[in-house]
Parts: structure tokens; sequence; C-alpha cells
């Protein structure tokens, strides 16, 4: 429960999830702000002003998912790392999702790393498409993961001996 | 005896914006010190900032730092003493000052407090163990020295600096067994809590610490269920192997020197102590003295520099420097603080600033 110790409920997740529709036509974001906290860097980093936030910079953000694209500004831009975009598009079995990543060593193109969703559970293994470095240090991993844990994957784990 | 316009004590985020905003007024800023870089807490900070783009949101705490310095580095109207700590202030406006190893006399027309706060402690047996630390020290030796403080940690207290030095650790490669927290819900913003949880580090609620266990050093922690009433809960013990325990249970304000010179002060357990009445221009009821940032109620960063800012221009203003920009910026400042404290992750702020607040402003 997002209350007791930040994970959010099903109900939670389904208020800011865009509709199977929506998904299945390309990147999309997932925009994971469930708290009104004064903070609006999303909204001044969209392109497409597919985020707003009218009036009180402590309201939650206002996302159009047909406005945006999945560039996933974004995703490295969001101080609570509380934004993901998802590609239900990419490939017959597998999704493309993107997640913020702050930890060293980085993983490399290609590798094979175990993912893990809100809890920090094992959810199963992903593919490291590419590692996109931010000057702002929030690297951006996209990752080629499984089409039924796509929406639970929040995180990785890299595999003994892929550690350099 | 040095005179000066303002005396700023304290280079944290608060101070560092009072100093700059009060010189481009056209005052004379005296920035007094006590460590030996500028910054404050600012520099322990590698985590991007909530607020808006006015308050830099979205940048990390030590580039926010870098930033300020910049400002101030160069103003001709500040002189900088770092090394030199602010020792008492006297009924007849003079102000003592240790700074490389001398005795300083000192008297400015007006001061602002930006001595910011102190990291609370817990009372539990064999609490003065080495590897037990508050969350302050943890971040200066993993952040300014880069020290790794322990191998495996618990942290104690779910607010936000709890779960954002639980991260730190996690970057640095120590293992966090867990987060405890007393209280039923955490206190953090839950974007923060979410970031720890993805990485499997659980967050226990409604627990607190019953024992430290080691003989040199700490070698583990009891932990014990709290019932509705704060009553530790029998045969609920659990027991962590930790070589490092990171307490994260608050912060009260440095107010010594306000204390000293007579401000009105209150006991405000939303502001984490005892704080200083003031007015909406941050003014205590000592005609010459100032307040911002912690000093003036435990609060987040950003308000803290806001604060600076407001300080900064209303002590200069009241010594009739004026510039074109003024009311906008004064006005802009006003505007920012009361957005920043608009939601209800505020709100308890906002109930402990009403206990305080003085009348008319500028």
């Amino acid at each position: 429960m997002l209350t007791k110790d930040g994970i959010p409920s099903v109900e939670d997740l389904s208020a800011v999830t865009p509709p199977t529709k929506r998904l299945n036509q390309g990147p999309v974001a997932v925009i994971e702000c469930f708290q009104e906290i004064p903070c609006n860097p999303c909204a001044d980093a969209c392109p497409s002003g597919a985020i707003t936030m009218p009036g009180n910079i402590s309201a939650r953000p206002i996302f159009d998912e047909n406005k945006c694209n999945g560039c996933g500004i974004c995703v490295t831009r969001c101080p609570g790392l509380a934004i993901f975009v998802v590609d239900f598009s990419y490939a017959a079995n597998e999704a493309m999702l993107k997640i913020p990543y702050e930890f060293c060593p980085l993983p490399e193109s290609g590798e094979e790393v175990q993912v893990l969703d809100r809890a920090g559970k094992t959810a199963g293994v992903a593919r490291v498409i590419r590692v996109q470095q931010q000057a702002n240090k929030t690297t951006v991993l996209w990752l080629a993961v499984p089409k039924d844990i796509a929406l639970d994957v929040r995180n990785i784990r890299r595999k003994m001996g892929a550690m350099s | 005896m040095r005179e000066t316009d303002i005396a700023v004590v304290g280079a944290g985020p608060a101070g560092l914006m009072a100093a700059a905003y009060a010189a481009e007024m056209g005052a004379q800023v005296l920035l007094i010190e006590r460590s030996q870089a500028l910054g404050g807490q600012l520099v322990k900070q590698t985590h991007k900032f909530f607020g808006s783009r006015q308050e830099y949101a979205g940048e990390r705490g030590f580039e926010i730092a870098r930033k300020l310095m910049d400002r101030i580095e160069n103003q001709p109207n500040i002189t900088i003493w770092k090394n030199a700590t602010t020792l008492g202030y006297y009924p007849d406006g003079v102000m003592t000052v240790k700074k490389d190893e001398k005795f300083h006399t000192l008297k400015p027309r007006k001061i602002i407090m930006a001595t910011g706060a102190s990291e609370k402690t817990l009372a539990f047996p064999n609490n003065d163990l080495p590897g037990i630390y508050g969350a302050g020290a943890v971040q200066t030796l993993m952040n300014v020295y880069g020290v790794m403080p322990a191998k495996r940690v618990l942290m104690v207290g779910a607010g936000n600096i709890g779960v954002i030095v639980a991260y730190q650790l996690l970057q640095a490669g120590v293992e966090v067994a867990a987060i405890i927290e007393a209280a039923p819900k955490i206190g953090g913003y839950w974007v923060h809590a979410s970031k720890i949880q993805r990485c499997g580090v659980p967050i226990l609620t409604g627990h607190t610490i019953k024992q430290a266990h080691g003989t040199d050093r700490l070698e583990g922690v009891t932990v014990c269920r709290l019932d509705e009433k704060w009553a530790m809960i029998p045969g609920t013990d659990a027991y962590f192997e930790v070589d490092g325990l990171c307490l994260a249970v608050g912060l009260s304000p440095l107010t010594e020197l306000l204390w000293q010179a007579g401000c009105k002060m209150e006991f405000v357990a939303e502001l984490g102590g005892y704080v200083p009445w003031r007015n909406a221009d941050l003014l205590t009821t000592h005609n010459n003295i100032y307040v911002a940032g912690d000093v003036a109620g435990v609060e987040e960063a950003s308000a803290a520099m806001v604060e600076g800012k407001l300080a900064g221009l209303a002590a200069a203003f009241s010594l009739n420097y004026q510039t074109e920009k003024f009311a906008a910026e004064y006005h802009e400042a006003k505007n920012q603080l009361n957005a920043l404290r608009a939601g209800p992750v505020s709100a308890k702020v906002c109930s402990g600033l009403c206990k305080v607040m003085l009348g008319e402003a500028i």
C-alpha cells in the first residue's frame, strides 16, 4: 500500500495505465505519481504537451496519452524516477520498456538481466536493448521484456558474472 | 570592531540565497560559515530536487550548491568567512565569532540567522556502539569523503531523509537490510519509498529499535513491533545482522543564538522544536534579526532557499537599499513559498507556521 511502503495497489495502477488500445499502438508513458507533492519538471520536460499541471505545482500531473509519443524525456527528468515508457508494438512476444536507472556499473546493450517488480521480486528475464546515458546521470535503460510482465517490471538486477 | 550591513550566519541553501539577494540589492554582506565549505547539507544531496524550475527542480543538490556558490563567490558585496563559528550575540548588537583560532567582534546592522538544524537521536541500549550513525554522518562519509560507512545497514526512519539516504547507500554498494519506521505510515514521499522497494528493501512501519548488540562494534540489532499506542508488542522481536545502523529520526532547529538575542520562541512540534516567532518577511521579534531555512522550522531545502531569498531581500530593503527588480522578486518569493506549501504534504508545516506568525510585513 502506498501509505505504508510506497507500493501502489492494482487500483492505483489501473488509474494511471493507458488503455490497452493505446498501449498496443506504440510507445507511451506510464506516470506512477500518486501523491500531491510540489513538483513539476515532467510538465516542463514534455515537448508534446502531453503532461500538464494547471494551476498548482502540488497537483498530480494530467496526462494525455494521445499526445504522448513515448520519447522518454520525462523519464530522465522526473525527480521521483516515477515515469516509465512501455511499447507493446515492439515485437510479437516482447514489449519494449524504458526505465530510469541510477546504479553503477551500468549494464551493456545486449546483456541479459533479471527483471524485478515494484516490490523488488524477480519477475523474469529481459534483454537490454540500449543504455541511454544522460547528462543529468539518470540513465534510461531500454529493455525487451516478455509482454505478460511488461507492466510489472520496474527494475533490473545484473546476473552474477556479468558484473565487471 | 568590524561593521557590515548584514551578517548571514550559515552558508547552507537558506544562507547562500539570503547573501546573494541581499548583496544584489546593494548591501554589504558578511557570510559566516562554521565549516570549511559552503553549501551546508546541499553538498551531500545526490538526488534530484522537487519543486519548480525557480527552485532548481530536477537538479541534484550538490549541483544546486555549486550554482549558488558561483553566484556569491564573484559578488563584490559579499565577504565570505569559512571556518568561522558565531559564538554569541550581545544586547549592544555585537556578535562574536571565532575564525582561524582568533576571536573577532562584529557589529552588523541586520542579521539573518540561517543556522539550520541538528539531527535528533534515539535512546536504546548500546546506542553508542561504533557503526551507529546519524543519517547526516552517513551522507558525509559516503558523498563528501567517499568512505563506505558499513557493509549492511538497517535504516531507522521512513521520512524523506531515511528513504533518500537508504537509496544513496544502495547506490554506494551497501546492502540495506530494511527501513523501520515507528509510525503506522511512511513520512517520506511515496516515490522515494517506491525506489527503495523495487530494489527489494522492505519498509516496516509500526516497528522500533529495541536494542543494539556488539562488543567493540555493532554486530546486530533487535527490533520489535509497536501497537497503536506506540507500546512495544511482546513476542514480536526480530533480529537483523548488520554492521551499520543509520538513524534518520528527524531534525531540530539550531536556535541558540536566537535565544541569546531574546527572540520570542515557541515550541512547535510540527516544525521540529523551538522556533522563533516571525512575520511574513521572516523578521523575528528582534528588530534586527531575520531567520531563514530550518532554524525557522524544519522543511524541505527548496523552501529554505526561497526563505533565504525573501529574508535577504527584506533585510536589505529595511536598510533602504532598493533596486528596480525588488518588488517583482519580493512578490515572486512569496508566491514561490505559497506554491511549495500548497499541497497536502505541507499541511503539517503550515499548521506549525500558523502558531508563530506575527502580523505585518513590509
